[in-house]
């Protein structure tokens, strides 16, 4: 956040802090053969899948040495080594692709699951409907991961869905639905574990709503905060009763892990962001003359 | 009667007459049997097509769809970039607009936006019904549109060998590439060779006549009309040469520059709306780049800036007609 107030990141920046554990949790229920596509927000979900924080920081600061060479930025970081696929910043246009990332691995006869981040939001587009519908017609090996953090920018729940309870809308197109502590790192994983295993053998998608919150404002520079969408109390309340972070770390202390060895796992992380800082400072802009790199692979006659 | 896999089974090397419909199917046939990653997704695509393609390649090649062009494109791009080579088949041209978004917003930028990283090589299909009184919500010809997009190729074949070449390439070329077929080019009949590997590179023009005294480029459909006219005014002595860019992304402006270098004069048949439609967009280049090699002004003939309409009274004059060709080509003399 300092790097951005500083200048260093351009841009939108839609952070998922509050969300770490629907993001974790579901990621670590995927092997490294497996496929995931994110939103705007998915910030944490490459860490999750495996992405190599230093290309992430570069690219959050449009570096050539960025992940995608600072051509996505923020809100679409991909690694497709890792199976990072896509990440779109049309709400809810990711939802069809990682769909068609699932039919692949079908007609291809490979075993490969692939996991579709989205919001709360992205539930009212037609895609989600039309995918679902098509997902389930064809018992692709999908789970459909929706990060419920109450509110579509501004905009909460009881606003915007006619049917609040998204896992309602499951059974509607013939697959599970079911509702997940997201602030539950465990529990989430366990819940995708299971959808994980069911897409494994067959049995098609699962639509798993994980139930978060976000700390932080929609984005930052979108100044949203002031317009009163939400209190001030229910943001305090969430961070002091419901950080996943301090959660997962009482229930390790109560497991009988030591404070010690969380300290130490915790100061490895910080160097590892430092050091990911150091790396996108010190990496170059792309030259302007590589502007038009990447936008073909096969070669044009005309 | 042959049946289909005989027509198919030509020695290489050699041409045979088919329409280009025909030739459009056995494109589709050939590149499925070569490489196992091309798919077919649409509409009601098991059932129609003349070849029986269901039986030839089963249920795993061939998908029909339900009614949801966002995102059964969306689930082919998806597809693409996780090692198949669908060919998605939007049957209506105006259907695009459904699925525009996945063809935008995703298929066109993903390779920018990962740097390089994912290949989405994807063939969208569809065909434009201009005519026949459809009304205007099937009878558009949308592919000025995504000539504003960057990251897409377009293709509008005419003729038989050029829908079976310009295919093929589509479905081996590594990125998205859109093709607009016209129904009434369907029926056309023409020479196609058999050989497998026939290709026709993206993004080249061909010379579908030569002449001396106009340059007439004639984009998709309005090839009919445009030859009907061409063959009346030789006999009137005027010597038109006639140009089908094929590749309306990236379109070929070297090949139209040549000949208007030879004739001077540039006449452009385009059957969509007048307004930023891709006569617009050759006019703007040549005027650019070759005003100082034209005699006259450049002319247009388009579908007005109306929608097109559903009685039969209205409809026959609202593309370019044999006559004002005739007329606009006499004038530009
Ligand atoms: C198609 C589309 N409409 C609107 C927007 C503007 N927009 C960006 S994020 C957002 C809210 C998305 O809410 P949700 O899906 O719940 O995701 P969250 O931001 O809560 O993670 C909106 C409206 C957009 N990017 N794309
Ligand atoms: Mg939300």
């Amino acid at each position: 956040m300092r790097q951005f107030k500083g200048g260093k990141i351009p841009g939108y920046l839609h952070t998922s802090v509050g969300q770490e554990a629907a993001i974790v949790g579901a990621c670590l229920a995927i092997g490294d053969n497996d496929a995931m596509t994110g939103t705007h927000r998915s910030h944490g979900h490459p860490i999750g899948k495996g992405a190599h924080l230093n290309a992430l920081m570069a690219e959050l600061m449009g570096k050539e040495g960025g992940i995608c060479k600072g051509r996505g930025g923020s809100m679409h970081f991909a690694d497709k080594s890792v199976g990072i696929m896509t990440e779109s910043a049309i709400v809810g246009g990711g939802i069809p692709l990682a769909t068609g990332c699932a039919f692949s691995a079908k007609v291809r006869g490979v075993d490969q699951v692939t996991l579709c981040f989205f919001g709360d939001g992205a539930v009212n587009q037609g895609t989600f409907h039309e995918s679902l519908n098509m997902a389930s017609l064809w018992k692709l090996a999908v789970i459909y991961l929706c990060e419920n953090n109450l509110y579509a920018f501004t905009t909460s729940l009881a606003q915007s869905h006619g049917q609040a309870d998204i896992a309602q809308r499951a059974p509607g197109y013939g697959m599970p639905g079911l509702t997940v502590d997201g602030q539950d790192v465990s529990a989430v994983y366990e819940a995708v574990a299971q959808a994980v295993n069911r897409a494994r053998v067959g049995q098609g998608p699962t639509l798993i709503v994980a139930e978060t919150y976000r700390f932080d404002d929609h984005s930052f520079r979108s100044s949203s905060r002031a317009l009163g969408y939400r209190s001030a109390e229910e943001v305090e309340k969430h961070k002091r009763d419901r950080d996943p972070l301090s959660l997962y770390r009482k229930v390790l202390l109560e497991e009988g892990e030591n404070e010690e060895n969380l300290r130490a796992i915790e100061d490895e992380v910080t160097d590892d962001v430092k050091q990911a800082l150091q790396f996108a400072l010190a990496s170059p802009m792309p030259r302007p003359e590589t502007l038009p790199d990447y936008m073909f692979k096969s070669s044009l006659a005309g | 009667m042959q049946t289909d896999v005989q027509k198919f089974a030509a020695t290489p090397g050699t041409h045979i007459e088919m329409t280009y419909f025909d030739a459009l199917m056995q494109a589709q046939v050939e590149e499925m049997a070569r490489d196992e990653r091309v798919v077919l997704v649409g509409e009601d695509v098991a059932v129609y097509g003349g070849v029986k393609l269901l039986e030839q390649f089963g249920r795993n090649r061939i998908w029909n769809t339900p009614i949801s062009e966002g995102s059964f494109t969306g689930m082919g791009i998806g597809a693409a970039i996780n090692g198949l080579r669908p060919i998605v088949d939007l049957t209506v041209g105006s259907f695009l607009y459904l699925a525009s978004d996945q063809i935008i917003n995703q298929a066109s930028k993903l390779r920018f936006m990962t740097g390089g990283q994912i290949d989405i090589p994807v063939v969208v299909r569809c065909c434009m019904y201009p005519v026949g009184s459809n009304a205007a919500q099937h009878a558009d010809r949308p592919y000025p549109f995504f000539m504003n997009v960057p990251g897409l190729k377009i293709v509008s074949p005419t003729g038989a060998a050029d829908i079976k070449g310009l295919m093929k390439s589509a479905i081996r070329d590594d990125d998205p590439v859109l093709i607009f077929e016209d129904n009434h080019l369907w029926t056309v009949k023409g020479d196609v060779p058999t050989d497998p590997d026939h290709l026709i590179p993206i993004g080249k023009a061909d010379v579908k006549r030569e002449g001396k005294d106009i340059t007439l480029i004639a984009v998709a459909g309005a090839i009919r009309a445009t030859m009907e006219a061409v063959d009346a005014l030789d006999e009137e002595g005027i010597s038109v040469e006639v140009i089908d860019p094929r590749t309306l992304k990236p379109l070929d402006h070297e090949a139209f520059k040549s000949s208007v270098a030879k004739t001077g004069r540039l006449l452009i048949v385009d059957n969509a709306h007048r307004v930023c439609n891709v006569g617009s967009e050759i006019a703007a280049v040549m005027a650019e780049e070759a005003f100082y090699l034209l005699k006259r002004p450049i002319v247009r003939l388009s579908a007005p800036d109306i929608h097109v309409p559903f009685s039969p009274a209205l409809e026959r004059d609202f593309y370019p007609t044999k006559e004002r060709i005739m007329q606009a080509s006499r004038q530009l003399l």
